[in-house]
Parts: C-alpha cells; sequence; structure tokens
C-alpha cells in the first residue's frame, strides 16, 4: 500500500485542487482530508456520508464550586493563564488540559473532562472511500484528530483491498502537518512561484528531511512568474526532490472549482487537465516500482 | 483618539492576509506590524526590513536525572501529551510534543526532575524604509507548538501606534492566540466555494470570542462574489472592501511588491477601511 501526503506549505496553492484532479485519475483509492482545520476536499468530491464519529481527546479542567476554597493554588501553578487570578474561574480556550492544577488542588475540588474535539466522517466518493473530519471551532490537539484520520484511512484501505491512500494535508510546518505525514511513503509538494511561496516550500521541505520522507513537487501557476519557478526548479535539483510536472495559470481552473467540478474530468484537452495527467503518470511509473 | 489592535486572518490559508496586512500597513501612519503567522511567514518579503534585533523564545522542557529516579513512573502516568515514556526503566523525554505545563517537575516524588530551557523559536524586529515597526515570529523546523512563539511577539506590542498583526489560517489555538485581545479582526476571504466554506468557520470563531469583525473579499470578480455577499448579508457582516482579481496583482505578488506601491490610490482606501473600523470601535466604546 502506497500512502501519500499532499502539503505546500504557504496555503492557498492549489493542494486541494491537484488531489481532486489526481483522485479522478488514479480511481479506486482512498482518500483523507487531514486539513481538519480548513477540510474542503468535500467540497469537490462531494461524498455521501456512510457514519459520523465523536471524537474526543481534548480536556478541560472543570470545578467542583462546593469543594473549591478559593486557595488560588491552581492560578498560580498554571503555566497557561488559564485560571483568573480574582475569581478562579477556568478560561477554556487558555487551558490545555495538562492537569497540573488537579494534581496541586489541595481540595481536590478540580478534575479533567473529556471533550469532543471534532467529527470524523466515514464516505464514499465515486473514487472509494474517503475519511475526512472537521475539528471543534477554537479546539487544541488538531494533530491527534489528523492522526485518527489518518490511521482511519490506513484502516479503510485495508479492509477494502485499496492500494493507495490520498492525503490532503494542512498548511503550515507544525503540528497537524508533522501528524498528517507520519509513517506516509511520500510526500507531493504543491507549490507556487512566489516569494511566500518558495520560502514556505524551503521550510516545509526541512520539515520533510528532518522525517526522511522521499518527496516530489509540482509548481503550481508556474507561469505567473517563470523567474522564480526557475529558481524552485533549481533548489529542487540542489535537494534532490523530482519535479513531476507544472501546471499553467488558468481561470479555467478556478471556474470549475466555483462549479464544483474537476477539469480533468470535465475537459480533458485543456492544457491544465494534460499537465495533471502528466504528473499523474510520473507519480503513478513512481508508485509502481514499490506497488 | 485612542489605539487600534486589529488582527487579519482567515479560515483558509492563501486567501491574502498578508496581503491586507501589508498593503494596509503601508496606508497609514505611526503602524506597528506583527506577523504571527509564526509557521510561515511571509510579510517580510514585502518590506524590505533591516533586522536590528533577535531574540531566542524558549520553553520550559523537563530533563531527567537518571541517578535520583526510581522509575515509579508517576511522570509518565501524569503527562497528557504523553511527552514522557518508559523505555524499560528509564524515562524517556519527548520535548518537541511537551506543552511546558511543569506537571511532571512537580509531582516527582523524589525531585529527579528538572526543567530547562529549550529554543522554540525567534522574534527579529526590523525598521523599515516605511512608516511601520515590523516584528515577526518564526517558529523553529520540526516544532510542533506555536502558541508560546506568537504570546512571546504580542510582548512586542507598542501602546503608542495602531496595531495590525497578521495570523495564522485556521480556526484553533495559534489563529486564536492572535486574535483574542484585539479590537477588531478583518477575515480575508476570496469568491470560491473553499473561501466561503472557510469563511463561514472564521466567523462562527470571531462570534464565539465576541470580537467584532468585517470581512475583505480577495481576488473579486464581479460576476462570483455573490456567493461571499450573500452570507455576509444574511449575518450582517461588514464587506470592507473588495480587492480585485488581477493578473498584475498576482505578479506584484509573487515578486514580494505591495500593490500600493504600484497603484498609490489603494492607500486612501485602506485607509478609509481602517476609520471605518476606528468608527466602528469607538462608537462601541462610546455607547458603554
Amino acid at each position: 500500500m502506497e500512502k501519500i501526503t499532499v502539503i505546500s506549505g504557504k496555503g492557498g496553492t492549489g493542494k486541494t485542487t491537484v488531489v481532486s484532479n489526481l483522485a479522478y485519475l488514479a480511481q479506486d483509492l482512498v482518500l483523507a482530508d487531514c486539513d481538519v482545520d480548513a477540510p474542503n476536499l468535500h467540497l469537490l468530491l462531494n461524498p455521501e456520508v456512510e457514519s459520523t464519529s465523536n471524537f474526543k481527546s481534548n480536556k478541560l479542567a472543570v470545578k467542583d464550586e462546593s469543594k473549591c476554597t478559593d486557595c488560588g493554588v491552581c492560578h498560580e501553578v498554571c503555566r497557561f493563564n488559564a485560571v483568573d487570578p480574582v475569581n478562579y474561574e477556568i478560561d477554556k480556550y487558555k487551558c490545555e488540559g495538562c492537569g497540573v492544577c488537579v494534581a496541586m488542588c489541595p481540595e481536590d475540588a478540580l478534575s479533567l473532562k473529556l471533550l469532543d474535539t471534532g467529527k470524523i466522517y466515514n464516505s464514499t466518493t465515486r473514487f472509494g472511500p474517503m475519511i475526512h473530519a472537521k475539528l471543534k471551532i477554537g479546539s487544541d490537539n488538531s494533530g491527534k484528530l489528523v492522526s485518527e484520520v489518518r490511521e482511519q484511512a490506513v484502516a479503510k484501505a485495508e479492509n477494502t483491498n485499496k492500494d493507495l491512500i490520498l492525503i490532503d494535508g494542512s498548511p503550515g510546518i507544525g503540528c497537524p502537518v508533522i501528524s498528517s505525514i507520519t509513517g506516509v511513503d511520500l510526500v507531493l509538494f504543491v507549490t507556487e512561484p512566489s516569494k511566500s511561496g518558495f520560502s514556505d516550500l524551503k521550510r516545509v521541505a526541512e520539515v520533510i528531511k528532518h522525517f526522511d520522507i522521499p518527496a516530489l513537487a509540482v509548481i503550481n501557476k508556474y507561469d505567473i512568474n517563470e523567474k522564480i519557478s526557475r529558481q524552485i526548479e533549481d533548489y529542487l535539483k540542489e535537494e534532490d526532490i523530482e519535479l513531476v510536472g507544472k501546471i499553467s495559470y488558468s481561470s479555467d481552473v478556478v471556474d470549475n472549482l466555483r462549479n464544483a467540478q474537476l477539469i480533468v474530468e470535465q475537459d480533458k484537452d485543456n492544457k491544465v487537465s494534460k499537465e495533471i495527467q502528466g504528473i499523474w503518470n510520473k507519480i503513478n511509473k513512481r508508485i509502481n516500482k514499490t506497488r | 483618539m485612542t489605539n487600534l489592535k486589529l488582527t487579519v486572518l482567515s479560515g483558509k490559508g492563501g486567501t491574502g492576509k498578508t496581503t491586507v496586512s501589508v498593503n494596509m500597513a503601508l496606508s497609514l501612519p505611526n503602524i506597528q506590524l506583527l506577523d504571527a503567522d509564526v509557521e510561515e511567514p511571509n510579510s517580510q518579503y514585502f518590506l524590505h526590513p533591516n533586522f536590528d534585533k533577535e531574540e531566542n523564545v524558549f520553553r520550559k522542557v523537563p530533563e531527567i536525572n537518571q541517578s535520583k529516579c526510581t522509575a515509579c513512573r508517576q511522570c509518565v502516568d501524569f503527562c497528557e501529551y504523553n511527552a514522557l515514556a518508559m523505555m524499560i526503566d528509564e524515562v524517556l523525554v519527548f520535548p518537541e510534543i511537551c506543552h511546558s505545563c511543569g506537571g511532571c517537575e512537580k509531582i516527582c516524588p523524589v525531585n529527579a526532575i528538572t526543567e530547562v530551557d529549550r529554543v522554540l523559536g525567534v522574534l527579529k524586529h526590523a525598521t523599515t524604509e516605511y512608516d511601520v515597526d515590523f516584528w515577526q515570529g518564526e517558529l523553529n523546523i520540526g516544532e510542533e507548538s506555536s502558541v508560546p512563539v506568537i504570546e512571546a511577539l504580542k510582548e512586542k506590542t507598542d501602546q503608542q501606534k495602531d496595531i495590525i498583526i497578521d495570523a495564522q489560517p485556521g480556526t484553533t489555538c495559534p489563529t486564536i492566540e492572535a486574535v483574542v485581545d484585539s479590537d477588531y479582526g478583518i477575515l480575508v476571504t476570496e469568491p470560491t466555494p473553499f473561501g466561503l466554506s472557510d469563511l463561514k468557520l472564521a466567523s462562527e470563531l470571531m462570534d464565539e470570542l465576541e470580537i467584532p469583525y468585517g470581512v475583505i473579499i480577495n481576488r473579486a470578480e464581479e460576476d462570483s462574489d455573490e456567493i461571499i455577499e450573500e452570507f455576509c448579508q444574511k449575518k450582517g457582516i461588514d464587506i470592507l472592501l473588495k480587492i480585485p482579481f488581477k493578473r498584475e496583482f498576482a505578479h506584484l505578488y509573487s515578486d514580494g511588491i505591495p500593490f500600493v506601491e504600484d497603484y498609490p490610490e489603494w492607500k486612501d482606501k485602506f485607509k478609509t477601511v481602517f476609520e471605518q473600523i476606528r468608527g466602528v470601535i469607538d462608537g462601541k466604546n462610546y455607547s458603554n
């Protein structure tokens, strides 16, 4: 089984567009949307939700007012400023559920309560099963939810005998990104030729190097700035990251997105469709060696 | 007239937070710009900053004195983040996932744990050729938690200036940390189904935090904006500005050029937006 995560560092470079179009070309695979903070893949693939489950992992300190003597120890020990210095109320956004106040409270008035972190959806698309999720607004611990989505996708692939999992990752380089690449075989970078896009690519590529995962790259909207595209190409060569294709800037892509359609499906002779087909051929060749 | 602190945020990445933050900062006098998108700080590419100050952001992580440790496991069982693990009869520390709560040190019955500083990221200050005082936070590669870097960055706030904070995308802790004590939030979106879906999440967050906010539509196109306008109208959210979809803007962005430089008439538009926001905040303070 081959697991590929698509990430970018910078947001809005076209991860979800690339994932959904590749899914059409790949067919018969498992999809996972690990951008649990702002999931978008479902908007394009229109999955039918088969089951929904609540995922609990966040914890919050709660107080039993009848035992509390307002001694203030909880306020003193909390590193997250989550306990009000006057009335010792707990701020649910600041509390990280570490349990220090619970352990130190002399009156045993505090406890940790398990909270809903988000919802996980087990769905079907026309290309195969899809696992996606929605993190609760303002939630901590997105990493755990991301891991759960990734693990459920692997289990799904095993149960349904699929040999490819395509994972849509989140922007950035922090906790959710690291959770989305744990244990995968290949990373696909989708970058764009801007100073920001290039810089963010370099940062996220460092993270991938740190975890020693092989990587491929796509430059999206490459003709917006061909000079920076060439700089990115040079960088990829130096870093031994295979450039599997470049995608032209085209308003047709956005038009398809607005109608929740895939350009490779709607207009296979379009320049962009041909470019994405070329990208898929290269990825497919690469994974067939190991598949 | 009080100074304003406003945060530019969005549910979705790549909608134009940095474009709005930088161009607005360059359109106003006496501004401090804080780049709180510490995983990927990008305002620097538009400001030609001369970095003159650097400060590390530290956090505490446990260190185990193995000669004192009796392998009682209490710290391992206590840690909610699994940052401590038992390896045969030795406690191992995974500092990247430690939240620095300090609990393990407090509960260790034999005082075998001490806390040591670990560098998590860095704050950089710069002067710019513009009238902008600039600080950025940067999370080190391989580290997972942005929040302490954002907290440290916000301590650099200059009370004598109006402040614009460029936040991380999303609706989780790092975004909340950036916006939580702001007077106002500018939600940047784009007229696509993705933009709308993520705008809804960001607006839900702002409602929960009870911070007033308005929307800027980036890459606006006459026949597509309806999708955002309809939502804003229904919820009674102000649309502050539309930045049109132009290939020249995309090209300027890619080269790190703020578009107000080439299109100075936009400075007035950003100024107007800022004064509109000040009106909302002053009105609110007045009615209180």
